[in-house]
């Protein structure tokens, strides 16, 4: 029997879709039991959206005070103690997850599998290197336990409709005072999460400014879709970070994926190619993104992207 | 603040096209173009820039690999760093060993800060700098936009997948940066020159006392699934027509 531990991530309200699809990739082991843990201020209502999440046996409720943001020092510590019962131990491959899984492997000197983007048995998996241009099958020892991340693109969510218990725990980790959260500035939330949304609108370098950002805004919000953005245009100011696609930026799996003004660098490829349909919209007939487009336009995308949002409103 | 030590690996260069062996044993590496890894170059321009802001301190390179890996640190002596140190080993290293040969060198060098890029651009692990500062037992801020140092603390700003978020962190710790950070500067030829000159010390795992031991085994690699070529519309009314029909808009 495989015990797998999921690392919840929240915000204390919403239960982030990236820990549904880690339920999905953990349910790819063969003969395992779920466990979701969530650490917070108070995780009641989480609790309740992942006791939900159909395939899950158990949840556990960690809360402190300490507990209120997410902070790897503190986390780590709790997750360690908590991970004595289980073979397995899983978070999302979010800068949640990221930032924090490697931190818990370390702590019980253990190796991280990063990005499992396939099961193929209990400690054998795939996943991406070189920006996905190589796909390596790894496999780990199984008298240790196992620490991963799971490329959440890679997996749809797990439906609701469980019934999971849900539990109170505690630890007598010792939490350093050493780090101290201050605090964040989010992007507008009133747009769908890039992340998660079926459907996605991209930019890229050739929207030359953040001032002509806003024609994909205006477009996005009539398809109700969420606005991503190539690291060139990033870079160069024109889109917040969070926007960024791609190898150092999000992984996304959209039903639809619109690239404006993209060239289609392989960093920026690698965070789109889960997409199920990929549109392509770019002045320059030779740019690579045509490569991986399933439908592709060359044109002026200052003509093309008004019209299109006419055209999409009629 | 005295010393920041800055982690370096190398890797094939960001702009060259891997291609996976025939074989399925790794990727093609012969005659290919090998770099700095892009983050840890902004990791070190960071060091860098605190250095230059007037005071005392040495910054100090640190890499693990083939003896050839003295080309990039080569390169990081170019660009300001005041000496090197290469733990030379002919083994691929897996995160946590890295994590634990750095642990080695910093208990002998104390920096008060370690500098990482978030990750390399061959194993996009992502996890040295994390596990570096647990085994350290000491702060981590991760995925760094900007670094404030005040005394024995410094605030980060972190990239998160929601926006930034900053922490304060108690010094000696680790940052491990992302790409809005800064930008690196460019080697001239005259910083060349007199790299040729700065220390580069060589030592190996087994002198820090690590096992280069393989903890995870790779079976296989294999190129990724192909997309099929798609279809290329006219204009945006053959579009609209298109995706409408396959029921996406």
């Amino acid at each position: 029997m495989h015990k797998v531990l999921i690392v919840g991530e929240h915000d204390g309200k919403t239960l982030n879709p990236a820990t549904a699809k880690c339920v999905t990739c953990a349910g790819g082991i063969p003969d395992r039991e779920i466990t979701i843990v969530l650490l917070g201020a108070d995780t009641a209502s989480v609790a309740a959206q992942a006791a939900a999440l159909a395939g899950v046996k158990s949840v556990l409720r960690v809360d402190r005070p300490e507990n209120e943001h997410p902070l790897a020092a503190i986390f780590a510590p709790q997750l360690v103690a908590l991970a004595a019962d289980y073979t397995h131990v899983f978070g999302p491959s979010t800068s949640f997850g990221k930032d924090l899984m490697p931190r818990v492997a370390a702590l019980l000197g253990v190796p991280q599998v990063s990005d499992l983007m396939a099961v193929e048995t209990a400690y054998r998996f795939k996943r991406p290197t070189y920006a996905g241009n190589a796909i390596v099958t790894v496999e780990a020892d199984p008298a240790r336990k196992l620490i991963a991340t799971v490329r959440v693109a890679s997996f749809e969510a797990a439906k609701t409709g469980g019934s999971a218990s849900v539990e109170s725990k505690s630890t007598n980790a010792a939490l350093p005072s050493h780090t101290r959260y201050v605090g964040a500035k989010t992007g507008s939330t009133d747009r769908p999460d890039l992340q998660t949304a079926k459907r996605v609108v991209s930019g890229g370098r050739a929207l030359g400014s953040a001032e002509n950002f806003k024609l994909l805004f205006s477009f996005a919000d009539k398809i109700g879709a969420a606005v991503g953005a190539s690291r060139a245009a990033v870079d160069a100011g024109y889109a917040a970070n969070e926007m960024q696609v791609g190898q150092t930026g999000k992984i996304i799996s959209p039903d639809i994926y619109i690239a404006i003004g993209i060239s289609g660098a392989i960093q920026h490829l690698t965070g789109i190619k889960d997409a199920r349909t990929i549109v392509a919209i770019n002045k320059d007939a030779e740019a690579p993104i045509f490569e991986v487009a399933d439908v592709g336009l060359v044109g002026d995308l200052f003509q093309i992207v008004p019209e299109l949002e006419r055209l999409v409103s009629g | 603040m005295q010393k920041i030590m800055v982690c370096i690996k190398r890797v094939v260069d960001y702009n060259v096209r891997i291609r996976v062996k025939p074989d399925g044993s790794g990727v093609m590496l012969d005659g290919v173009k090998m770099s700095v890894n892009p983050f840890d170059e902004i990791a070190l321009e960071e060091a860098l820039r605190i250095k230059e802001r007037g005071a005392n301190i040495e910054v100090v390179a640190v890499s693990i690999g083939v003896a050839d890996t003295q080309q990039q640190l080569r390169t990081a002596l170019a660009m300001g760093a005041d000496r090197a140190i290469l733990v030379q080993t002919d083994a691929a290293v897996e995160p946590l060993t890295a994590a634990q040969t750095f642990l080695a060198v910093a208990k002998k060098e104390n920096p008060d800060l370690i500098f990482l890029g978030k990750q390399a651009i061959d194993d996009d692990a992502n996890q040295t700098g994390q596990m570096l500062a647990a085994i350290w037992d000491r702060p981590q801020a991760t995925y760094a936009s900007k670094v404030e140092i005040s005394g024995a603390k410094a605030a980060v700003t972190r990239e998160v997948d929601s926006g930034l978020e900053t922490i304060e962190i108690d010094l000696p710790a680790v940052v491990t940066v992302d790409l809005r950070l800064n930008e690196p500067r460019y080697v001239k030829l005259p910083d060349i020159m007199k790299a040729k000159k700065k220390p580069l010390d060589v030592t190996s795992l087994d002198a820090l006392g690590v096992s280069a031991a393989a903890l995870l085994k790779t079976v296989k690699t294999e190129p990724p699934a192909q997309r099929q070529k798609g279809v290329m519309v006219k204009d945006v009314a053959e579009l609209v027509d298109v995706l409408k029909k396959k029921g996406l808009i």
